[in-house]
């Protein structure tokens, strides 16, 4: 089983030098990419069928065919040659559960450079930034070093491998709020402001940083994209049995033997993840699990087998997201674990819309009642109503709607549990 | 009423069906909400502003949208975010999209704190309207609400955080629109705060736009606080701002005989939906403790209380025995008195002997303003067109505080440029204002300043110029001559102006709206010349160019077009034949020449009448003093910057014995026997003004006569909800007093009558059913942010003549060099203390900064003195003022100093002057 994007990293995630990883093939992606002109490098990541890891599973090729290009856009964009285009690594990792990026960061800092460069290259964008989590520090230890390294050795700078391309590569450590990672927001606080997101379209390919266009990429993204220059559309494509294509880091955590972070096929089950996570700890139950971090919907224990790719877990009645799930087990109350959640995302709202920052701490004041005892039968309708209130295009970001995946799919799933809340007036577990 | 959507179909227009109904409007490019408003429809929003556009922030404003006829379900979405397009099916009545919005607002309530009884916004709360549209009666939400501090922002609002709906109005007016910068929204989630980082005075000079702004009680008027009533017991009238040229129309409300506040009364052409400052919180003068009350009649040393037939008895016979005597009466006029008070007075003295109350010198700048816009070199700009045009000259003045509401305007036309190229660019909505601003984020348009020290318009401008008086003339003659080859070029440009004046006449050539500023803020001809040069080169170029000019005072224009001479001549005639009567209307003629002129010009006269709402320097020098009104308190017509002749009428009756200025002249006129009978009301006056000059017959339709009716009755000034009418005297008499008569207007001071229906200019407020904030003012819009129903209020007397007529000015000679120690000194105004009425207001008052010289830090150096050094100044060997010193970015060899402020001497600027400065420190040290 091909790992392209973990098998050089050392166990002990030491950063892999720069000598290191160009002995294993580094940097020829980018000898390869610069060779070709911009579109025929947005082909071919077109061509591998790679899809944002980021949480949308938005497909890579199309995101930067947006980009309005000197000779106008492969999407359909009007020309656009007066300025900066920016290339932005989004390495804020923030959504609970989720530490994959991490992993890849300061295991391969030089991996991500190049796929960083790769698609900078593909959108002729002159600067890039990684736009980094601020509690990341070995990351940001592992990158810098790093970058001054791609410096010296011509891989970022002016004039790169000889061509007549100039980046400059930038890393920018956020001031941490969940809302950071969500690109738009990303683009604000980069740019100083509240990081408030920002209305869709004008889309960031087009007004990004500054006004001017822009790429915003997953960390996971990006560090696929070298494997897909240097090997090919179809050899990238065989990775995974099914039609989502690739690898995927995928993340357990939860009361499980071993949780953890494994490179494997696109499409592997959620059994298959929980049997290498060695099952559930000291004889629990699993009753349910989020199969992409926090902002998704709730798996039963009944769909193990939901191969865990795009596609397939949509059609199971939730998202990939990140792909790195959290377990519920029998044993631990499934009101607390969502009250939990929606304290962090009423916490991380960003005040900006009402929905979101009204809705999702009365939310989660609401939850925090039925734990203390205090809940009403009415109050199970106050949260059905706003699983339904906060639904994409009502509030103005994606936060709210996410927040609210974990709270519908509990109560739709567990709703025994939260009447017993309000019949027994305490929670049962405590 | 509405004509925005006429009711048949009409190719190019678009359809759409609102809840079965078919509509065909105008509206390419629009949004939703705009349409729906426009339409007259009653859809609720909080985040969107007519002049702040759209950002989608608070989701009140959702409706269902159906893809075609067979769609059943359609879907949510906010009206504010979507284009409308043809053949668009929505509903605001769709039962999912009420539930929506009903929660929306009941998520808004969740943490406000429903003191409506005790908060200023109440009766006239955009938030209490949204609630009761909304339908949301009870509240589910059982938990805490979250608290904030209050601060105290200074004079002019009051904060009351908890009752923010985070609709985030407040900051993108004061920083995006206005640009302040110290007010900020701070944290996140259900915890954000609208305020500055610590407790202090909100520095923008139109942060009185946030109380309107801010849809709830967070942001109010400190003012009315003070004195506070509810609006729907104030009396209202359609009124001006009396404070500069602008000219913006107000809505000023009183109760029980005092002013209590002035609010916006939206003219699309003048003032938008804004007021400065000063224009806002300048009212307080009204009630001031120096209004004049009585006639007074000096008796020795002191001015006594007299009757006032008796008073004006006096006045006529010495009138009568002066026109005897063949040395007839000397009138002197004011700025800032009304065309009618201006008039009236020179029908007393006679046109020969009626003067304008400003230096010979100033009176040449404001005929010169006046040639130049009667010729046309291109149509006047209104505020509207400054705000629409694509490139900007601004020469010489400092807009921001000559003429704020215009600079409001312009901050916003810098963006225009570059916004239309990234609108079609990206393919943005003019509306979608997130998306234009952040497109344009470091782009200026082509807008440029040239003006002798730093301006608060400079960090919206591409370039900005220092430069003397006579180098921004030489700029504005060199670029005109770009521009066009026939228009002279200045001698012995040097090379930086020269190129200057390339980039901007390629630039303003490059515009399709190119608009050039000046005015007597400098009081330098050249300066206005190459203005009206750069317009008439661009008119000449085939672009719809316009021109401004700024003119000092409300009224300086208007009454300019009906003086014989300044000042200096009326005190030439005063001492040529001594022992005269001389009349001043509304005028402290210590504010328009050094004390000592004024002292002697007032000493050769032979009896002093005086006539003014307010005690000055003048009044107290003078031998009779009658009582006048303010424009709280009286009718009349002004003419603004533009050219505009507009109306403004009496909020409540004045306080007898005082009258309108124009009527103790009238008085005067019957009693010396000049007249057979006083003028019977305002509109006689307005008559017999505009027979003798017809250039003014637009004052005369600036608005209805005295004998409009509407539906057979006068408008009321009253709201039909005021509260103890019959009561409020009964503690006196059970009947109730008739109202006050008012022969000037058709307004009554009752609340009989309908209003809805009236002309603009007659409009005493906005108000519609279930619309009971300012926001009710898209009720009585054409479209939204269009004209008012039946024309924005106003008449503009100077339109261009058909005929190209004019020649360029040839450019005036350089200055002499500069002598050792000789400054060129220029006035430096502000919005805050430059402007006589408003500064008696103590909000205002407490605003001004100081009397100050400001000087290059070059000069400084060369004196040794620093940033904050008070220093003795002293002008061509004048008594020595104390003054702050200020180290601005300007030329070297320039000074400035505040005109109006306490403590600056009245001097003619500008002017080469031997000032000497000593810092008292090092004085006090030697
Ligand atoms: C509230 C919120 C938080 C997000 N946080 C992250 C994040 O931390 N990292 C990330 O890569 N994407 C995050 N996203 C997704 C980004 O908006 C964006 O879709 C992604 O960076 C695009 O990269 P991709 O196309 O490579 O997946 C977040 C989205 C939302 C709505
Ligand atoms: S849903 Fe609204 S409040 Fe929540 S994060 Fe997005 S924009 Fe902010
Ligand atoms: S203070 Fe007023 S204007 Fe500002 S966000 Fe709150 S409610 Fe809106
Ligand atoms: S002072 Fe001038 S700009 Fe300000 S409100 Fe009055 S007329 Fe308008
Ligand atoms: S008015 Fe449309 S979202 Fe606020």
């Amino acid at each position: 089983m091909l790992k392209p994007l973990t098998a050089d990293i050392r166990p002990d995630r030491a950063a892999l030098p720069l000598a290191a990883y160009e002995s294993a093939g580094g940097y020829q992606g980018l000898r390869k990419a610069i060779a070709q002109t911009p579109f025929q490098v947005q082909q071919a990541v077109t061509a591998s069928g790679l899809r944002g890891r980021g949480g949308a599973g938005f497909p890579t090729g199309m995101k930067w065919s947006f980009v309005p290009l000197s000779g106008g856009s492969a999407g359909g964009a009007g020309a656009d040659s007066s300025g900066h285009r920016y290339l932005i690594v989004n390495a804020d990792e923030k959504e609970p559960g989720t530490m994959k990026d991490r992993w890849l960061m300061e295991g391969n800092p030089h991996q991500l450079l190049e796929g960083a460069l790769i698609a900078a290259w593909a959108v002729q964008a002159d600067i890039a930034y990684i736009f980094l989590r601020r509690e990341y520090t070995r990351c940001a230890e592992s990158l810098t070093r790093a970058i001054a390294e791609a410096q010296k050795a011509g891989y970022v700078g002016e004039r790169v491998l000889g061509s007549e391309w100039n980046i400059a590569l930038r890393m920018h450590m956020s001031a941490g709020r969940y809302m950071c990672g969500e690109e738009s927001g990303l683009l604000n606080a980069l740019e100083g402001r509240r990081a408030t997101p920002r209305n869709k379209p004008p889309f960031p390919q087009v007004s990004g940083l500054w006004g001017r266009p822009t790429v915003v990429n997953n960390v996971e993204t990006l560090c696929n994209v070298p494997h897909i220059l240097r090997e090919g559309a179809e050899w990238y494509k065989a990775l995974s049995p099914g039609s989502d294509p690739g690898t995927k880091i995928y993340g357990v955590s939860g009361k499980l033997n071993r949780p953890g972070l494994w490179e494997l096929p696109m499409g592997t089950t959620a059994r298959q993840l929980i049997d290498l996570a060695g099952g559930m700890r000291d004889g629990l139950r699993l009753r349910g699990l989020l199969p992409g971090g926090a902002s998704t919907d709730f798996l039963s224990a009944e769909q193990l087998d939901v191969k865990l790719d795009f596609d397939s877990v949509a059609r199971a009645g939730s998202r990939l997201g990140t792909g790195t799930m959290i377990v519920l087990d029998d044993h631990t109350c499934p009101v607390g674990m969502v009250l939990s959640l929606e304290k962090f995302f009423a916490r991380e709202s960003c005040g900006f819309c009402t929905p979101c920052r009204e809705g999702l701490p009365w939310v989660a004041r609401t939850l925090e009642a039925l734990e203390q005892g205090k809940g009403e039968s009415s109050d199970l309708d106050i949260l059905q109503q706003h699983v339904g209130l906060l639904a994409p295009g009502r509030t103005f970001c994606a936060l709210a709607p996410g927040a609210v995946e974990p709270l519908g799919s509990a109560l739709r799933l567990f709703r025994e549990d939260f009447e017993a809340h309000v019949h027994q007036k305490r929670c049962p577990w405590k | 009423m509405k004509t925005f959507t006429p009711a048949t179909a009409r190719a190019g227009a678009i359809h759409l069906t609102i809840d079965g109904r078919r509509y065909d409007v105008d509206a390419e490019g629009k949004n939703l909400l705009h349409v729906c408003l426009s339409l007259g429809l009653n859809l609720p929003y909080f985040c969107w502003h007519p002049a702040l556009h759209s950002v989608g922030a608070c989701r009140q404003c959702a409706v269902k949208l159906f893809k075609d006829e067979t769609d059943t379900k359609g879907r949510i979405i906010m009206s504010c975010m979507t284009p409308v397009t043809d053949g668009m099916r929505l509903s605001i009545e769709d039962p999912e999209a009420r539930m929506f919005r009903g929660q929306v607002t009941e998520w808004l309530m969740v943490n406000h704190p429903h003191d409506c009884p005790i908060c200023d916004e109440g009766g006239e709360c955009h938030l209490q309207d949204m609630v009761v549209m909304t339908g949301h009666a009870y509240r589910r939400y059982r938990f805490t609400k979250r608290t904030h501090r209050n601060q105290d922002l200074g004079p002019f609002i009051n904060h009351e955080m908890n009752r923010c709906i985070q609709c985030y109005r407040c900051i993108r007016f004061y920083r995006d629109y206005a640009g302040g910068t110290d007010l900020e929204a701070m944290g996140a989630h259900d915890d954000v705060y609208f305020g500055r980082q610590t407790d202090g005075t909100l520095e923008n000079e139109f942060s009185g736009n946030l109380v309107e702004v801010c849809p709830t009680g967070v942001f109010t008027d400190k003012t009315l606080k003070m004195h506070y009533a509810r609006k729907w017991d104030l009396q209202t009238a359609p009124s001006l701002c009396v404070h500069c040229a602008v000219g913006c129309n107000t809505i000023p409300g009183e109760r029980y005989g005092a002013l209590r506040r002035v609010r916006t009364r939206y003219n699309g052409e003048v003032n938008g939906y804004f007021l400065c400052d000063r224009g806002r919180y300048g009212y307080e003068f009204v009630n001031g403790g120096r209004r004049l009350r009585q006639p007074l009649v000096r008796t020795g040393d002191s001015l006594q209380p007299a009757a006032a037939a008796d008073a004006v008895s006096r006045v006529g016979a010495a009138v009568s025995r002066a026109t005897g005597s063949g040395a007839s009466a000397i009138g002197i006029g004011s700025p800032r008195a009304s065309l009618e008070t201006n008039y009236a007075l020179r029908s007393l003295v006679g046109p020969a002997n009626f003067y304008l109350g400003v230096s010979d010198r100033h009176l040449a700048i404001l005929r010169l303003m006046t040639r130049v816009l009667r010729e046309g070199p291109a149509p006047i700009a209104s505020v509207r067109h400054a705000a629409r045009s694509d490139a900007v000259l601004v020469l010489g003045e400092d807009v921001w505080n000559t003429a704020p509401i215009l600079a409001l305007n312009l901050r916003q036309a810098s963006s225009n440029a570059p916004a239309a190229a990234a609108m079609k660019q990206k393919k943005l909505n003019a509306w979608d204002d997130a998306a234009v601003r952040g497109a344009i984020r470091h782009e200026k348009g082509p807008f440029f300043i040239a003006s002798v020290e730093a301006t608060r318009l400079d960090e919206v401008a591409r370039e900005c110029h220092r430069l003397s008086p006579s180098d921004i003339a030489a700029l504005g003659f060199a670029t005109a001559h770009e521009i066009d080859a026939s228009a002279p070029a200045p001698a012995g440009l040097s090379e930086p102006i020269q190129a200057a004046a390339q980039r901007i006449a390629a630039a303003l050539k490059a515009a399709e709206h190119p608009l050039v500023v000046s005015g007597a803020g400098l009081a330098a001809p050249e300066v206005i010349q190459a203005a009206a040069n750069v317009a008439r080169a661009l008119k000449k170029a085939g672009r719809d160019a316009r021109i401004g000019l700024v003119f000092p005072e409300a009224n300086s224009f208007g009454a300019s077009l009906l003086a014989a001479g300044g000042l200096d001549d009326a005190g030439r005639v005063l001492a040529a034949h001594g022992g005269r009567v001389l009349l001043v209307a509304e005028n402290d003629l210590f504010r328009q020449m050094a004390p000592e002129s004024a002292r002697s010009l007032l000493a050769s006269a032979g009896h002093v009448v005086a006539v003014d709402h307010t005690t000055q320097a003048t009044t107290e020098a003078a031998e009779i003093v009658l009582p006048s009104c303010t424009y709280a308190e009286s009718s009349g017509s002004m003419v603004s910057s533009e050219g505009r002749a507009q109306r403004y009428f009496s909020v409540f009756p004045p306080l007898e014995p005082a009258q309108s200025a124009w009527r103790w002249f009238d008085e005067i006129a019957v009693r010396a026997g000049k007249k057979a009978a006083a003028w019977k009301g305002l509109d006689e006056v307005i008559r017999a003004m505009t027979q003798e000059f017809p250039e003014l017959r637009g004052v005369r339709d600036a608005a209805p006569g005295a004998d409009y009716r509407l539906n057979g009755s006068r408008v009321p000034r009253k709201s039909i909800r005021e509260s103890g009418r019959t009561a409020v005297t009964a503690n006196v008499s059970l009947h109730e007093p008739p109202p006050a008569r008012d022969p000037d207007s058709p307004l009554a001071y009752t609340m009989e009558g309908a209003s809805i229906g009236a002309p603009a200019s007659l409009n005493a407020r906005f108000w519609s059913p279930g619309w009971n904030s300012d926001q009710s003012v898209s009720k009585f819009q054409v479209e939204v942010s269009g004209q008012l129903i039946g024309g924005d209020p106003g008449v503009r007397l100077f339109e261009p003549p058909a005929q190209e007529a004019g020649m360029y000015f040839p450019p005036s000679p350089a200055d002499q060099p500069a002598r050792d120690g000789m400054l060129m000194l220029v006035p430096r105004y502000h919005v805050f203390g430059s402007e006589e009425l408003s500064s008696l207001a103590p909000g205002i008052a407490s605003r001004t900064s100081p009397s100050s010289i400001s000087l290059s830090r070059a000069e400084c150096e060369k004196r040794g003195l620093r940033e904050g050094d008070r220093a003795r100044v002293t002008v061509d060997g004048a008594e020595a003022t104390e003054m702050a010193v200020l180290i601005r970015e300007m030329p070297e060899g320039t000074a400035s100093i505040a005109p109006g402020v306490p403590g600056t001497p009245v001097l003619p600027l500008p002017a080469w002057a031997g000032v000497t400065l000593a810092s008292v420190a090092a004085e006090a040290e030697r």
